[in-house]
This record gives C-alpha cells, structure tokens and sequence, in this order.
C-alpha cells in the first residue's frame, strides 16, 4: 500500500482514501484532500518534515505523520 | 440614518484586509469578538443617507467550526444575520476559496461574491467568465484588484440590501441540483461522520462542474513564485536564508533603526520634557511632593516604557510586512520539526525569537497558533526568552563579578533562559494544557508584495494594543511603586526608610539561601517587576551613586565598591538567574491579561515564574556552594 509519505518531491499521486481521523479529517477534506484529488509533492522541509504538496493549484503543507495515513496511487 | 451591516467574509490571504482598507479608511476599529481575543474589525462608509458598516470577519477556509475563528464565523452569519455578505475570493485560486462559497449558498444568505487578486489570476493562465460563474451560483459575481484599487466602485455600488438577494436557485439548474444533492445525503439516515464526508465531496463536485463551464485554465506557466520558492525553502540554503533574514530583521529592530529612536526619545523624556515640566510645576508653587510624583514617578515610570514604543512598532512592522509577503508561513514550515520536539508548532517559533527583542511582541505574536491551548503554552513561556532589558542587568554584573568571561556568563544566561522555556512548555503540554496534538496543516500562500497601507495599518492595530492596555497598568503601577519608594507612615522620607525598603527588607529573607538577602536587593526584585532595566537603576539609586553610567563598565566601576562587597561570584551569578527568570515586567503582565482575557491567568502568569525562579537561583547557589565556588 502507497502512502503520500512515500512519494518524492516531484511526483504526482492520486489519492484512494484519507484515513486520518478525528476531527483533522474534516479538515483534510476541506482543504482539498479527499478521495479522487490529483496531488503533487512539491517539497520537503529543510529538516526533512513537514511536507508541501500542490493540490487544486494551491500549496498546502503538513507533516509526514498525516502523509502517511494518505494512501495514494501513483499518477 | 439608515444602517445596513455588511459582513466581508473569505479565505486567509485573499486581500480581505486589504479590501476592508481601502473602503473604510481610516473610519475603522478594532476590538475583541466577545470573550475572545480574535480581532473584530468594523469600519464605516456612507452612501446617500445610508451608513453601511462593514464587518471584517475573521479568514476562514470553510464554516465547518473547526477552529476558532471558523466558529465566530459560523455563529455571526448564523445569529446576527447581516443584511449581506461580501465573499472574497483569491481568483488565482478559485477551486478551493468558492468551498467557503458553496458553504454560504447553502445558508441561502444574500451574497456577492468578489472575485480578487485578478492579476494573479491572469498571470496564472486562467481565464474565468463571470456571467457564467455569475449564472450557475446564482448570484452576482464582480472582480477585483484590491492591491490597485480596481473593482471596489463596483463593490460599493452593490452593497444595496435591494440589489442583493438571496442565491437565485431557479436560475442556476446546477445549484438548485447541488442543494437537492445536499438535502438527500443529509436524509439519508448514515453515520453523521460519513455524512459530513460526504457532503464535502458533493461541494467539491459542485464547484468542479461550475467551474468547467466557467474558467479555461492556460496552464504550464512556470511562475516567478515557484522560482523564489525554490530558493527561499531550499533543502540547503532555506535555513541560512532564513537566518539572514531574521538577522536583518533583529539588526534593523535594535541597532539601525529601533533603538536610535528609542535612545532619542529617551533623552527628550528624560531631559526636554522633564525640564520643561519640572519649570511649569515650580512655577505653578507645586508642592515638593506634587514635583516628585510627577517627575519620578509618572514621566519616570511610563517614560521608562514608552521608549520601548519604537522598537515594538520597528519590529511589528517588520513582522507585518513579512507576514504580507507569504514569507512568514514558509518560517512555520521550516522551523515546525524543531519546534514539535517542544510540543508547538513552527508557527510559534516567530513569537520566540521575537522574545529576544521583547515579550511583548512575543505575546502579540502568538495569536498566529492554531489552538487556544498552544497560543497559551507559548505565552506563558515566551517571557524566559532573555529580553532586551535584562542586558543591561547581566552586562554590569558579568562586568563587575566575571571580568574577561563577560560573555559566556551572558550566553549562558540566555541558554538557560531558553532550556527553562522549553521545559516549561513540554511541562504544560502534559499537565495544565493537555490534550490531543493539533495537526499541522498550513496553507503556503503565493509570495506578494503587501500594499504599504495594509501593513502600516496591521502595526499601528497591534502598537496601539500595547499603547492603551499596557499603558494604563504602567500608569497605576508607577504611581503606587513611587508612592512606596517615597513615603512611610509617618509621611515623605528618603527611600531608605521608605516602605518599598520596608517591603524590602520583608521580602530580603526569601533569599537567606540564595546569597543576596540584602534589602536592596529585595527593592531591586520589587522594582525590576516595573520593568527589568530598572533593576541597575535601583541598586544604584540604594548604594547612592546618583546616575549610574550607560556603559556597563563604568556603571561597574562606579558600584564596585558597594555592590562588590555585598554580592559575591556566585551570588551575584544567582541574582543574575532570578533576574532572568521571575515575574515579567509590568508591560508583559499589560500584554498577558489582554491577550489571555483572565486575571486568573495572568496572575499564574506572574506568580508561576517567581517561583520558579526562586528554586533555579536557589540550586545554583547551592550547588555552586557544594562545589566550592563559593569564592
């Protein structure tokens, strides 16, 4: 199973499900990142966390521990 | 008069502000949602014999009363029911920013929206037709370029209760199918979890399928943004920028611009004014004691903080035009693995190192966390960040107690300064505040070049703050400590017999343990809590040198024979810690009461590091005892 933690900067993925929970969830969707939304991982952070990813042509960041409940396929 | 409420509503970083700005002008003012310490902004415009208020609500993504600031929203739209909403929207980001507008349809409440920053939109590649974005939302659409003004003549001729209806369903065959698409879910008996989830795609949906026919996209322009983004939060040189850039800042703040201000103004309070005052109240025959209050006690005590006013305004404009830029947020993403290991987010790494400058601004600053309990952790430790008015305390006792070391007694101040601060705010984390850790998850705005208006406006809102609130507990506060330092009860005295030496002497012995049980020492502890540079005024006021020196070494000098006899090493290195670590200054406690809102709060706030300090100074003695430094 692909999580967005495991794609690099520059790739572009499409995401399955989010499997965040808890109220962050309804916030992940709002902001874009739901079942079906294409995505780009822009970056990393210098200290190797959080991440920047491009979705609905806006930047977003947060951090690896998030990304890895985005399971994503490769795209 | 006739009054209508307008209530502007839109993302975080759409030139809302901006907007809001340039149609009330300076006719605006800025106070608290009740109960809370989110800025309310209401500002004026009349038009014919109508007054419209505009009421800036504060950024939001969505209605979803994830945060704070969402549920202000929610419950202004909701309960006070403006006569019309003016939703501004980052055209160049359109797909995300009309989530909050669908969410607003859904209220079925008269809406406008206001498509902004077209420019950026262009430069983008995307070419949006109005009418039809007009058409299938149902409600009148006009663009903008808050930045240059253009478009705002016809917001303002829009904003009438007549022209604005609620969204016209029958006319958008797309959002009557969406409001229909919205009641079926909402009906269909599942899981409120999967309800809600399931609402938020059906709104995206809607948006894709409004924006299909809307917007032709010219995308594959590589733009100037992503360019300076490369470079800004570059794996190698993002931190090293960074760095220069918060130097820049600190350099312009305290050496070049701030404090050469600071230092005029402190002249001309302390001598023009002074003068000037002192000849009008012995012309006038004031009493000796009249001359007095007002010289020393009130121009002196608020004289004292007043010169801090450039540097908190230098500082705050610098933050706010940053903060225009975009630039801030790309501090939070650098900075947020370092500052998670302490339990905060990179957004409160800002508000820290600006505490090496100031508390104050410090405290200010926080009210850019996410969370009531983080924004409270980092205020409650902001304070141990080493300020600029504890050097002169640490300058004259490492000049006068660690000749030739000066400065790593000062650096390691400053460390413990900042390992208290940490350990603090992991301690809060899991006692008074705890609770389950925020996710972190940030928009990284586009890089723009803020209008001077916006960011001049930002800093005299957040100057004027600690102008008014501070000042008046700097007022009160003066006056009853020169009340203390000049009377007993037995009338006007010398400050020896006075009850401050009295209170002194009282509170001396709570140090019997920690080297420095003098009772000017205890003054010195009392009067440092009006503000931490007064504590070498103080002493030297108590050993009887009349004026002490600027310079640390000559201050030094001058004290050398009282001070030098009654503090040792190891003693004077213990004062130096309490000094570091106990009770904030009055201006601080001013800024603690008015961000938190809770004398309850605040007062933790005061005692909390007293007793903390008390212990730390306490082992360091004692320690330093044990091991034999007692020299």
């Amino acid at each position: 199973m692909l999580t967005l933690k495991d794609i690099k900067p520059g790739q572009s993925a499409v995401v399955e499900s989010v499997k965040v929970t808890g109220q962050a969830r309804g916030r992940f969707m709002a902001m874009g990142i739901m079942k079906g939304a294409k995505l780009k991982v822009v970056k990393v952070a210098p200290l190797g966390d959080p991440i920047e990813v491009l979705v609905k042509s806006y930047n977003l960041s947060f951090r690896k521990t998030e990304a890895e409940q985005i399971v994503v396929t490769l795209g | 008069m006739l009054a209508i409420n307008v209530a502007l509503t839109g993302n975080p970083n759409t030139g809302k502000s901006t907007i809001f700005n340039a149609l009330t002008g300076a006719r605006q003012h800025i106070g608290n949602w009740p109960g809370v310490t989110v800025d309310k902004k209401v500002g004026q415009i009349t038009k014919g014999n109508k007054q419209i208020n505009i009421i800036d609500l504060p950024g939001t993504y969505s209605l979803s009363a994830y945060s704070l600031e969402e549920r202000i929203v929610k419950d202004y739209l909701v309960g006070e029911k403006p006569d019309m909403v003016v939703n501004v929207v980052d055209a160049s980001n359109i797909e995300r920013n009309l989530y909050l507008t669908v969410q607003l349809l859904e209220l079925a409440i008269p809406i406008v929206v206001n498509l902004n920053m077209m420019d950026d939109a262009k430069a983008k590649g995307y070419n949006i037709n109005l009418a039809v974005l007009s058409k299938h939302l149902g409600v009148s659409v006009i663009s903008s370029v808050a930045t240059s003004k253009n478009g705002l003549r016809q917001l303002i001729d829009l904003l009438e209760p007549a022209v604005v209806t609620p969204p016209k369903v029958k006319e958008s065959q797309l959002l009557a199918e969406h409001l229909a698409h919205i009641e079926k879910i909402k009906k269909s008996g599942k899981e409120d979890d999967l309800i809600e989830e399931e609402i938020i795609e059906a709104r995206y949906d809607f948006i894709n399928k409004v924006l299909s026919g809307a917007i032709v996209k010219n995308e594959g322009v590589v733009s100037w943004n992503e360019k300076l983004d490369n470079i800004l939060t570059n794996r190698v040189l993002g931190i090293p920028i960074f760095i220069a850039i918060m130097y820049m800042m600190f350099e312009l703040t305290f050496t070049w611009f701030g404090q050469p201000i600071a230092d005029m103004l402190d002249a001309f309070v302390g001598g023009t004014l002074t003068g000037w005052v002192e000849g009008k109240l012995v012309a006038a025959g004031a009493a000796d004691w009249l001359q007095s209050l007002v010289i020393d006690g009130i121009i002196g005590g608020v004289g004292g903080v007043l010169v801090f006013v450039p540097l908190i305004f230098t500082l705050f404009f610098l933050i706010s035009f940053l903060d225009g830029t975009g630039y801030m947020a790309r501090v939070a993403f650098i900075m947020d693995r370092a500052m998670r290991k302490i339990g905060l987010s990179g957004k409160a790494f800002l508000p820290m190192l600006v505490g090496f400058g100031c508390s104050v601004p410090a405290i200010m600053g926080a009210r850019a966390l996410d969370s009531e309990r983080d924004r409270r952790v980092a205020i409650l430790i902001a304070p141990f960040m080493s300020c600029g008015a504890r050097l002169p305390v640490y300058a004259l006792f490492a000049a006068l107690f660690f000749p030739g070391s000066e400065s790593k007694v000062v650096l390691s101040l400053y460390l413990l300064g900042i390992v208290v601060a940490i350990m603090m705010g992991v301690i809060f984390k899991v006692t008074l505040l705890k609770g389950e850790a925020e996710p972190f998850l940030m928009e990284l705005p586009p890089y723009r070049i803020p209008t001077m208006k916006t960011v001049l406006l930002q800093t005299w809102e957040k100057g004027k703050g600690f102008l008014v609130k501070a000042g008046t507990i700097i007022f009160s506060m003066s006056v009853v400590i020169w009340f203390l330092s000049n009377f007993n009860f037995s009338g006007m005295v010398e400050i020896e017999d006075s009850l401050l030496a009295s209170i002194g002497g009282v509170i001396a012995p709570l140090f019997t343990f920690h080297g420095f049980a003098s009772w000017q020492s205890g003054v010195a502890v009392i009067t440092g809590i009006l503000a931490k540079e007064v504590v070498v005024s103080t002493l030297g006021v108590l050993y009887g040198v009349a004026e002490v020196a600027e310079e640390a070494v000559d201050a030094a000098t001058q004290l050398q024979g009282s001070i030098g006899t009654i503090f040792t090493s190891l003693s004077a290195y213990a004062f130096m810690v309490f000094i570091l670590l106990y009770t904030p200054c009055m201006a601080v406690l001013g800024t603690i009461k008015k961000e938190l809102g809770s004398w309850k709060w605040t007062l933790f706030a005061a005692a909390y590091p007293f007793v903390l300090a008390w212990l730390i100074s306490l082992v360091i003695y004692q320690g330093g005892l044990l091991l034999g430094f007692g020299g």
